[in-house]
């Protein structure tokens, strides 16, 4: 192995070391930041965004990209409180709708765009305006909780199951009673499993093969079509996991929130890059990239820094780090048609 | 004696270390038609992109009637009277504009003033048309137009410049027949008012049909140049693909079996259909110009593209690949051209553009990829096919162009197959990676039938038993590699056995 060059060191360990650098100041300024329950609360901060993220990675691996997980999950939440509330149907009923939700949604996508060609950007936009109006519709825009009052004078009697909350609110004992948040783990799982598959399986090779050259790939006698749709499959199946976390925790349908989904998870896969000098979508470095982005929200947020300086720090971060990807390691970005 | 429009002397341009233009010595009279033929890489296109002031020569001396041309830039040539209509139509118009727009496009582009004068344009514009005999409505956009009076067009807006030197680059390889005849009335009116033209294209027929004068162009230099009362074709050919006796002694083994039969094979609807049989232990190289169907036939087997007509048998079984994913089951790999486009995947280091096509060979339970089982392939790959390397590891982009495609040739012949197709392997290696590739297809070829595409005859002399000539997408010869009749080759490759098909 020959010596790593300084701007390679920089590319390949400088994202790592901002990190470290961020925790030992923070740490500096409020000692409780290096707290176990602070760190828990940022793995909790970012599990539902991270999952996303980890779904839009496997969409980038192919070369395309998927925005309308955002809406996905809002819609698995939607979902799974209908399901639950008005349709009184049990937790397990209500995970499965909400999966099979997200992978139809998934498979529209991926034929939009393999089959009738629409634009990667352009169909899944569509898809995630179709789904912000369609989740909406069955409750005239209303929340959905129990208790509400429905179109035709009824009450939802239904109420959220109490295995279904679990998996948002409930926590394991690990090392302290209490400590670690089932979503946490959902999130270590799904992280490990894309890394495990993107990395170490013939499919995730395959897939990185066509987000690299799509046609030497179709030639090597991949079926780049049914990869492509996978890889929507996949990125549908892991927001529609998102919005159950989202709704378990919430213990509501909330027509207000999860607004910023989207965006958190696309800057933390987009900030993935950057991490050990990958310049390629990867699941390790989009794990980093939304622990990165919960670190710095929790130093700000105990450093009182006020709520709106947080969306600029975050986009501060991101250009940062498409920076390093794109300019510091000098391989052209990957274009796109 | 006619003028010189151009006279170029001593032209040399070179990308780095690749000299691509190596002293190019040529003129272009007023009022003829000079076809310039060449292999791909020849330094056509580079050629034609000094004279149309896209790239700067690095050294020699171009004369523009008599006074010294050397462009800063597409414009300037434009302005000189230099004029290229290229070779994809599209470059040369501006689909969503109407027809009157892009006739007017360069003054549109120089000229002063604000505002569109809309009915100065249409009556310009007409004039413009009707100078090259084009009949057309002018306020419609271009988008709507078929191909052929979309390239009229841009030879129509080319030719309200008044120009020096046209420079037609392939320019009928998307026409039909009677749109071609059309073009060639258009060039025959431009010769007559001594208009110099450069007509690059490979189709033999529309060469017989406007040259004056052929150059032929090999490895940066003219290497022939033709010209008289009667054109020798198959010399220009000749001079084109170049042929020093080669050092390679083929010997030829007993072939086997029949691997692949192909009966009544027709790759487009007005081609003459063909029988093909290739036998396993055999290795047959076809050559054949630029768009002589060599690609179209390794596309039909390779599940590409289906033929028109015509049945298949593999091994004795019926064979109908729908796509390259069947093909690969079925044991036909195909190592297709132009690497860079078709076959390397940049992101990948050596050992995985090697394992690309066969990663389930090398996966274990729930596809995991058995690390050591691969490497092992890889290392394997390497060592028959001689790349230099420094590991499996390595970035693909950090090696040479001939190590690059030894490994995407390499890809296919790490597994056994039944029909190996090998689209130009030979293409942008230098000469020591062109004989160890050789070598290799050579000495593994016992169990399949091999298959190998290329355009220079040299190559195939050097790699095949047998060599089968392809033109106008059929099979025109079959030859046994030994004591070759090159005349009878060459004629065949330039169409000229078929002469008297097409009246000149």
């Amino acid at each position: 192995m020959k010596p790593l060059s300084p701007t390679e060191l920089a590319i390949r360990y400088g994202f790592l070391v901002l990190m470290a650098g961020l925790i030992i100041v923070f740490s500096v300024l409020k000692p409780a930041f290096l707290s176990p329950q602070s760190g828990v609360f940022i793995l909790q901060s970012v599990a539902i965004t991270g999952i996303l993220a980890l779904g839009v990675t496997a969409t980038l691996v192919v070369d395309g990209f998927d925005l309308s997980i955002g809406a996905v999950a809002t819609s698995a939440m939607m979902l799974s409180a209908y399901v639950m509330v008005i349709w009184e149907m049990g937790a397990l009923s209500a995970v499965l709708l909400c999966l099979a939700m997200g992978a139809v949604v998934g498979l529209v996508n991926g034929l939009l765009i393999v089959k009738m060609r629409v634009p990667d950007l352009l169909a899944t936009l569509g898809m995630m305006f179709l789904l912000v109006g369609l989740q909406r519709i069955p409750t005239q825009g209303n929340s959905i909780s129990t208790g509400m009052v429905l179109a035709d004078g009824r009450t939802a009697e239904g109420s959220f199951a109490p295995e279904f909350l679990m998996l948002g609110r409930h926590r394991i004992d690990f090392i302290l009673p209490d400590l670690v948040p089932l979503s946490v783990v959902v999130l270590v799982v799904i992280a490990v499993l894309t890394w495990v598959f993107l990395e170490l399986t013939r499919h995730g090779r395959v897939m990185y093969a066509i987000g690299s050259n799509a046609q030497a790939a179709a030639l090597a006698g991949i079926n780049v079509a049914r990869y492509r749709v996978l890889a929507y499959v996949i990125s549908g199946v892991m927001a529609s996991i998102g919005g159950i976390l989202l709704s378990a925790r919430l213990g509501r349908g909330d027509v207000a929130s999860g607004n910023n989904l989207l965006l958190d998870s696309v800057a933390a896969a987009l900030i993935g890059f950057a991490v050990l000098g990958a310049a390629k979508p990867n699941a390790f470095g989009t794990a980093i990239g939304a622990l990165f982005v919960g670190i710095l929200l929790q130093g700000l947020t105990m450093l009182n820094a006020p709520y709106y300086t947080q969306d600029f720090i975050k986009g501060a971060v991101l250009v940062v780090a498409l920076v390093f990807t794109f300019a510091l390691s000098g391989r052209a970005g990957r274009s796109r048609t | 004696m006619t003028p010189q429009a151009i006279t170029i002397r001593g032209l040399t341009k070179a990308f780095g270390r690749n000299a691509v233009l190596r002293g190019v010595d040529l003129d272009l009279p007023a009022g003829q038609v000079t076809v310039l033929m060449g292999a791909n890489g020849a330094g056509k296109s580079t050629l034609v992109k000094v004279l149309c002031g896209v790239h700067a020569a690095d050294a020699g001396e171009v004369r523009l009637d008599g006074a010294p041309f050397a462009p800063a830039g597409p414009a300037a040539a434009l302005r000189s009277g230099v004029v290229t209509v290229h070779q994809n139509i599209n470059d040369g118009v501006v689909p969503d504009l109407d027809v009157a727009s892009n006739l007017l496009l360069d003054s549109l582009a120089d000229g002063a003033g604000l505002f569109l004068n809309r009915r100065q344009m249409r009556e310009d514009a007409r004039r413009i048309a009707a100078a090259v005999g084009l009949e057309i409505d002018v306020t419609r956009p271009v988008a709507g137009l078929p191909l052929a009076d979309r390239q009229l067009v841009a030879i129509a807006r080319a030719m309200a410049r008044r120009p020096r030197l046209l420079i037609l680059d392939e320019p009928t390889s998307s026409l039909s027949l009677a749109e071609a005849q059309r073009l060639f009335a258009l060039v025959d009116r431009l010769r007559a008012v001594g208009v110099a033209i450069l007509y690059i294209s490979h189709r033999m027929s529309d060469i017989r049909r406007l040259a004056d004068r052929i150059v032929s162009m090999r490895d940066g230099q003219v290497s022939g140049l033709f010209e008289g009362q009667s054109l020798d074709y198959s010399g220009a050919v000749r001079a084109m693909l170049g042929h020093e006796i080669t050092e390679v002694d083929i010997s030829i083994p007993p072939r086997g079996p029949a691997m692949l039969q192909a009966t009544g094979l027709r790759l487009k609807p007005e081609a003459r259909a063909f029988d093909l049989t290739l036998h396993r232990n055999e290795v047959v190289a076809i050559t054949g110009l630029v768009g002589s169907g060599k690609s179209a036939l390794a596309a039909a087997l390779f599940g590409l593209e289906p033929p028109v007509a015509g049945t298949l048998q593999l091994d004795g079984q019926p064979y109908r690949p729908a796509n390259p994913g069947q093909a690969v089951a079925s044991g036909v790999f195909l190592a297709a051209k132009d690497r860079l486009i078709n076959a390397v995947i940049p992101g990948f280091d050596i050992q995985q553009n090697l394992t690309l096509p066969f990663t389930a060979r090398h996966a274990g339970p729930l596809s995991l990829i058995r690390r050591a089982a691969e490497r092992a392939a890889a290392e394997r790959a390497i060592a028959a096919m001689g790349v230099v390397c420094q590991g499996p590891r390595d970035g693909i982009l950090t090696l040479s162009g001939g190590n690059q495609q030894k490994v995407v040739v390499g890809r296919w012949m790490a597994e056994a197959s039944r029909l190996l197709i090998l689209d130009e392997p030979f293409q942008g290696v230098d000469i020591q990676a062109r004989r160890d590739i050789g070598r290799r297809i050579r000495d593994s070829a016992e169990t399949r039938a091999t298959l190998v595409l290329c355009a220079e005859i040299d190559e195939a002399l050097e790699v095949a038993d047998r060599i089968l000539v392809m033109s106008e997408h059929t099979v025109v010869g079959d030859h046994r590699n030994e004591n070759i009749d090159l005349a009878l080759l060459m004629a065949q490759v330039s169409g000229a056995a078929e002469q008297t098909k097409e009246p000149a």
